[in-house]
């Protein structure tokens, strides 16, 4: 490479600077690297969408983006992106780039009915102040009726932030991220079964894994990239199978030995059917199981998360809800004890006749996808994603996956591995690990526990009894009760969730609309949701401020802010801690938590949550220090606007949560200087494979395998039946609707439809049907038809070829399309112990228009 | 002669009103543009009275016309069309068989507005002088046409023919047709008096082919009307048609059987004799007048 | 008739002069036509070499044939659903008032039904083309491996999802991605018994310039040489050896082992009988993803 004079005196400068700090740098060769000979600017930085993880190089000239590339040196994706990797460089600057505060007005004053005009962000903070104010104040709304809706693509110190703004600042623990529509069953489920969250393995499991099954994923297409080295391990070892089960036929059974499409919903009755030819064919691995594993026997009459007024609820015994007597009938995840006989007897009637009755899955492939779990020589690898999550028993389903590989003693080792995989940069590290969920709190605590409610509030420096034990208002609950005015002030963020959630006119839109609320959205371009909101904020996205992300394999990855955000764009973090300086503490908490700790009094929210001695402890030079080895002289917006590094003091006051207790994260410094860590990170040590002795720095010597997130170290294996979801297809809606998305656009499209390319290649969505319920219908393929459900209607071309190959009786819609939203169709029915939706299987029909 | 002074059509204006005296060119232009409008509205507004152009169309979903000249080149170049076209051409052809082959140009083309007006403007600016070409060239065009189609095996006078260059142009877009049509505008003003529709043009060729044959004709019943105020000679397109049938030359009748003329109307307009009438190229041995009556047409 | 008896009169009545004058003019006049002619010859056999970009719609005679069918009605263009046909103007490379498409711009959609072959008046759209995915249009190319992100081992395959005969004309062949040793390079292989040339691939290709392109099919095909046949291609068409089948052969092997001719050394599975090659019969094959059959070639 080589070096103007200029440069090479810089590059010499900052090493003798770094030198003189007594930091070793390779000879300042990264800062040389970090230079490219067109005047591009390099540095490292996270993929904005899935939940792979994959590491990018991002290259910025004059203040701008101007490309990226796949990061050759991250162990995810070794210089790898699919194709919407490939126009990162194009997804912050979209022509409509939202870059003033955005109020409904009429008259120069707020009106829920008025139109959009631009204000200046003290004024937007004026009105979201007085709101947030007046609901703590309504007896119908309180504290819990100040509500926040943010995601699994909040960086974890806006995750963090946020969390600590709501559930100590405000006292409320309404708030969620979407990944309770995309994850939650996934977490219940771990918590459930193993008492801690997150999967054992990592990505290296792939490469060592003698099957691969896939229960609800179409890794082909959402997870491009884990694919492409699924696909080389089936490619490099010939003895490796591939097998997929699936609803419909999807660019991953290109690659299956075994497809197997089954019936929706029966899922449920398939995994049990393995557990049961598993003991009957005597392939328990008994001193796993006689060590490790526990079982259990769930409660079954749960409902289906749907208003408690549904009939399907009333006739619910155990769905948590007020009964009659205002007591709550039962807890849907609740479990009693049985024996290993007890449950071989419980799944003993799930009969290779009754799970080929129920799935309509051929005989042969279901015995030999048992055999291949039972098959002790066999390592297997088993991923799903929103086929097993989005599931009215979202929570049992990964319960019982669990079973099969517990029986077995397939887990927590190189190849054996119950693998969950994310749909978001961060659902793991913001929403899960920081405990951004109604219910939770970081490192796996949760608000129900007064120990850890205590362990929080003293981290957080704040006086014991400030979190409330109450569990918040869950995603789709928020929904409904915004529709009934118990929610007064809603502030979203870095989501979509008027496309993405269920029920959108049933339940959404009139909530959002409701008088009683004010809608707070904070986003990067004008979405559906910021459209349908009151007041709309600019935010800064992705490189335009210094981020961090967890993936789906615990892997931690920060960046540093590359490029300024345009016009008065702010980031998400700036937005919470700003706005907590509107708030005196006596407006927010009682004089009786005040008198515990009268220190606090006077001082603002700002105060008392930020500059706190921790998250202040940092001074702005720290900034430049903590970079040197890659950027001299950096800072970041927030680090300039606050006097502080801001994200420094968040992450190291959030990483005290996890030390010690299996979820420790490394140190922030060190975060930036590689291309991310596996947690627990343990004496700047990685984990790869969890539970398993030599492997997890958490099982001693000769423990061999160890459960330790439950108290006596076994993983509970559950005894759950096969249950028929809310809505079936009858004659008249005699159809199953699945949604979901391709690989051309993430999520709501908000980012990827504003890729021209991307857009061009799949502008619009379809609805892919069998040929036959096309014909039935008198559809040709192209045509304009209507599909609707009980909850509404949606016009989109018919699409009888193509990447998806649907079996009679089912449709699938993706829902990337806001000028198609599909949701508009879903009904929010949930998993009772996760609250996740099930946006797989609704009843609808296909008409000709 | 009056006509020296005033401009043609000028008595007849004064003998039975303006109107009356451009009845014809009125109807004509509206016939025209009216055409065209049935086929821009499809292209402008959506709305699909008539698709596809002065080739072939489709009205209505029901009623196929084919232009036969194409047709011919087309089998000259050894293809065969399918039954709509065969059935489009067969309706066209009976058409002008009726209505005079040469109407075509007359009340259908859209060059001939074009063309018109150049000679409009050709005599307001009074430009005299014309380039000498035969009215028989474009029968030699014509086989031309036709040849070369045979010989390359395609359509080829289809890359040139301003006609249908100009309508499928307002219709498809003109692309540098514009640059055909104007050259022919400039060449019918500054070259040649009836350059293009009176010599060179085959399409108009071919169809007075069809008018040979032709019912409707121009009628001479008050032809001993005629002041020889010489106006129906300066208003016609095709001037060398009128002379035997109003004088009578080697007994003809009164009565234009000439192929090329094209309906166009015209003389009527202008004639303040009221010497010309429409009528069927029948009845001619019925003398309005007395006097000969060709025994060709017995 | 009067008109025929006309000429007759005339030439009895023209003087010597004018004889000479009406030979000289037509002279002039077949000389002009002539040239006319020969100018218009040459240029439509100039305009009728297709540009490789401009494609006819579903169902276009060869282009020979097709300039001479085509009466440039328009009528295909008006029926088509998705408006992605134009007539070519005077001016552009093609022959004018011909239609064509430009797959980058807007591909053919293929309708099931095929309007625009409905429409044709000529047949210069072949009325016989009744399945559209039995179209030729053109044949996809992968022109340039070098820019196909799939060649890089990007995940995009955008070319093979879009492709209305997903895994038929265009399939993804895999291959070890060996630069990283843990990915797979997905090669889009384009099979031209399927692909219709309809350039929806085309349209798609996210690269700034496509690195898939539809061409026409005279410029895109190849040909083998008759002097040589691809063998296990025969032995398909033909069901079976072309030669007599081997007699029976037999090796020296060690306890447990055992080899087939084609296959190779390999060890008995437990508890099974020995394989015994029989009369050149095959071991059932294995079954394979779908991914990994690929072409039959």
């Amino acid at each position: 490479m080589k070096l103007t004079r200029r440069e090479f005196i810089k590059s010499n400068a900052v090493a003798a600077a770094v030198g003189v700090a007594g930091i070793s740098i390779p000879g300042a060769q990264a800062l040389a690297q970090a230079r490219g000979g067109d005047g591009v600017r390099w540095d490292k930085g996270v993929c904005r969408y899935c939940g792979t993880g994959c590491g990018v190089l991002v290259g910025t000239k004059d203040g701008r983006i101007v490309a990226t590339q796949g990061d050759p040196d991250a162990p995810v994706n070794n210089g790898l992106n699919c194709v919407k990797g490939y126009f990162l460089a194009k997804i912050q600057y979209g022509q409509d780039r939202l870059t003033r505060p955005l109020l409904r007005m009429k008259d120069g004053k707020f009106d829920k009915n008025g139109e959009f005009a631009p204000i200046s962000w003290d004024r937007a903070f004026d009105i979201m102040a007085e709101k947030v104010k007046a609901t703590m104040k309504n007896p119908d709304q309180g504290p819990f009726g100040v509500s926040m809706f943010g995601s699994g693509q909040w960086t974890i110190w806006e995750g963090y932030a946020a969390n600590k703004l709501m559930k100590a600042g405000f006292r409320s623990n309404s708030i969620d991220p979407n990944a309770r529509h995309c994850m939650a069953s996934a977490v219940f489920a771990f918590i459930r079964t193993f008492g801690a969250d997150e999967p054992m393995g990592v990505y290296d499991d792939i490469e060592h894994a003698d099957a691969f099954v896939l229960w609800g994923a179409n890794m082909a297409e959402m997870h491009p990239i884990l694919w492409s080295r699924i696909t080389n391990r089936r490619l490099t070892a010939k003895h490796v199978k591939i097998n997929v089960l699936s609803t419909f036929t999807h660019r991953s059974c290109e690659l299956a030995d075994s497809e197997m499409i089954f019936t929706p919903q029966s899922d449920l009755a398939i995994a049990n059917y393995i557990c049961n030819y598993i003991i009957q064919n005597n392939a328990v691995n008994k001193d796993f199981v006689a060590k490790n594993v526990i079982f259990h026997k769930g409660v079954t009459d749960i409902g289906y998360g749907l208003r408690p007024n549904h009939p399907l609820e009333l006739a619910a015994g155990n769905n948590g809800y007020p009964g009659p007597d205002g007591k709550p009938k039962g807890n849907p995840g609740a479990s009693t004890p049985i024996s290993f006989d007890e449950y071989a007897k419980f799944v003993s009637e799930y009969t290779l006749d009754k799970a080929h009755e129920i799935s309509g899955v051929p005989k042969d492939k279901l015995v030999a996808l048992a055999k291949t779990y039972a098959d002790p020589k066999t390592k297997v690898m088993s991923t799903w994603t929103m086929g097993m999550n989005q599931h009215t028993r979202g929570t049992w389903i990964n319960n019982m996956l669990y079973n099969i590989h517990l029986l077995v003693g397939k887990i927590s080792e190189p190849g054996n591995s119950p693998f969950s995989l994310t749909g978001q940069p961060s659902a793991c590290g913001t929403a899960r690990e920081v405990g951004t969920f109604a219910h939770r709190l970081p490192a796996d605590m949760v608000i129900m526990n007064p120990a850890h409610r205590e362990a929080a509030e003293k981290i957080w420096k704040v006086p014991a009894g400030t979190i409330s034990d109450r569990i918040g208002y869950h995603a789709v609950q928020q929904s409904r009760m915004l529709k009934d005015g118990k929610i007064g002030f809603y502030w979203t963020s870095t989501t979509n969730n008027m496309q993405a959630g269920p029920n959108i006119n049933g339940e959404m839109l009139p909530g959002w609309r409701n008088p009683k609320a004010f809608v707070v959205v904070s986003d990067v371009y004008p979405t559906v949701s910021a459209m349908s909101a009151d007041l709309i904020l600019p935010a800064a996205m992705w490189m335009e401020k210094e981020g961090a992300f967890g993936n789906a394999e615990r892997r931690g990855q920060f960046w540093r802010q590359q490029v300024k955000a345009p016009g008065e764009c702010r980031s998400d973090l700036w937005q919470y801690m700003e706005f907590s300086k509107r708030f005196k503490i006596e407006e927010v908490w009682p004089a009786d938590l005040i008198a515990k700790m009268p220190e606090v009094a006077g001082k603002t929210l700002y105060e008392v949550l930020y500059t706190n001695g921790q998250v202040n402890q940092f001074p702005k030079e720290e900034a430049a220090r903590v970079n040197a080895h890659a950027w001299a002289g950096y800072t970041n917006d927030e680090t300039d606007l606050f006097g502080y590094y801001v994200q420094k003091g968040l992450f190291e006051e959030y990483r005290r949560f996890g030390l010690g207790k299996a979820k420790d994260l490394g140190e922030f410094d060190l975060y930036h200087k590689v291309r991310g860590l596996r947690w627990p990170v343990v004496n700047g040590k990685e984990t790869l494979w969890r539970y398993r002795e030599g492997y997890d720095p958490y099982v001693k010597a000769g423990e061999g395998v160890k459960f330790y997130g439950k108290p006596d170290g076994k993983a509970w294996i559950f005894a759950l039946p096969y249950q028929d979801p809310p809505e079936k297809p009858d004659a008249e809606y005699n159809l199953w609707l699945c949604t979901g998305r391709v690989l051309e656009h993430w999520h709501t499209g908000s980012m990827t439809r504003r890729v021209p390319e991307l857009y061009k290649a799949f502008p619009d969505a379809v609805i892919w049907m069998h040929p036959k319920d096309a014909e039935k219908r008198g559809i040709k393929r192209g045509d304009i038809v209507k599909v609707a459900t009980r909850r509404g209607e949606i016009e989109l071309r018919a699409e009888t070829k193509g990447r998806n190959k649907m079996p009679e009786g089912t449709v699938f819609v993706p829902f990337f399309d806001e000028h198609r939203l599909v949701n508009k169709l879903i009904l929010d029915a949930t998993c009772p112990i996760s609250k996740e939706t099930d946006y797989k299987k609704n009843a609808c029909k296909v008409l000709k228009v | 002669m009056s006509a020296h002074t005033l401009r043609p059509g000028a008595e007849a204006i004064a003998e039975k009103g303006w109107l009356t005296a451009h009845k014809w060119l009125l109807l004509r232009r509206a016939s025209q543009i009216g055409i065209l409008l049935l086929f821009l509205v499809g292209p402008w507004f959506g709305l699909w009275i008539v698709k596809g152009n002065l080739n072939y169309s489709y009205t209505l979903d029901v009623l196929p016309l084919t232009d036969p000249y194409l047709l011919v080149q087309m089998l000259a170049a050894g293809q065969t069309p399918e039954n709509l076209a065969w059935i489009g051409a067969a309706i066209v052809v009976a058409f002008y068989l009726l209505a005079g082959g040469r109407s075509y140009c007359s009340w259908v083309c859209p060059v001939n507005l074009l063309t018109d007006a150049a000679n409009w403007l050709r005599a307001r600016l009074g430009l005299k002088g014309s380039a000498h070409i035969g009215r028989a060239a474009r029968y030699w065009i014509l086989a031309m046409t036709l040849i070369v189609a045979a010989v390359t095996g395609t359509i080829a006078w289809e890359m040139l023919n301003p006609v249908s260059m100009l309508h499928r142009g307002l219709l498809f877009g003109m692309g540098l047709a514009w640059a055909v049509v104007l050259a022919v505008f400039l060449f019918d003003l500054f070259v040649m008096r009836q350059g293009w529709c009176g010599h060179l043009c085959p399409v108009g060729a071919f169809y007075s082919l069809i008018g040979k044959l032709s019912v409707l004709r121009v009628r001479l019943p008050a032809r001993e009307a005629c002041n020889d105020c010489m106006d129906c000679f300066a208003v016609c397109p095709e001037q060398q048609v009128i002379r035997p049938a109003l004088k009578a030359i080697n007994g003809a009748p009164p009565l234009i059987l000439e192929a090329n003329c094209t309906n166009c109307g015209r003389c009527i307009d202008v004639c303040s004799k009221n010497v010309f009438s429409f009528g069927t190229r029948f009845g001619a041995a019925v003398p309005t007048v007395a006097g000969a009556v060709s025994p060709a047409l017995k | 008739m009067e008109n025929a008896s006309k000429p007759k009169a005339k030439w009895s009545q023209v003087s010597a002069a004018s004889r000479r004058q009406f030979f000289a003019d037509t002279a002039r006049l077949a000389c002009g036509v002539g040239l006319l002619g020969l100018g218009l010859g040459l240029y439509a056999r100039h305009a009728t070499a297709l540009p490789p970009v401009a494609l006819r719609p579903p169902g276009a005679l060869p282009e020979a044939e097709f300039s001479a069918a085509c009466i440039r009605c328009g009528l295909c263009v008006r029926d088509c659903p998705y408006h992605m046909l134009y007539l070519a103007k005077p001016g552009e490379p093609l022959s004018t008032g011909t239609p064509y498409f430009v797959a980058r711009q807007a591909p053919c959609e293929m309708c099931e039904h095929i309007p625009c072959v409905k429409a044709c008046p000529t047949n210069a759209l072949d009325h016989a083309l009744t399945d559209i995915t039995k179209a030729k249009m053109g044949l996809a190319v992968l022109v340039d491996q070098e820019t196909c992100l799939n060649f890089l081992g990007l995940r995009c395959d955008i070319c093979y999802r879009v492709c209305p005969v997903l895994d038929k004309a265009i399939t993804l062949e895999p291959q070890s991605n060996l630069r990283t040793g843990r990915h797979t390079l997905f090669i889009p292989v384009v099979h031209s018994a399927h692909c219709t040339g309809c350039g929806v691939c085309e349209k798609a290709c996210p690269t700034e310039i496509a690195a898939i392109k539809v061409l026409p099919l005279q410029l895109a095909r190849g040909q083998l040489s008759a002097h040589y046949r691809l063998g296990w291609v025969e032995k398909e068409k033909a069901g079976g050896s072309l030669v007599a089948p081997d007699v029976e052969h037999s090796y020296h092997l060690p306890e447990g082992m055992q080899y087939a001719p084609g296959k190779g050394l390999s060890v008995v599975p437990p508890g099974a009988e020995p394989a015994l090659p029989q009369g050149g019969a095959v071991p059932p094959a294995p079954t394979f993803p779908k991914a990994f059959q690929g072409d039959k070639l």
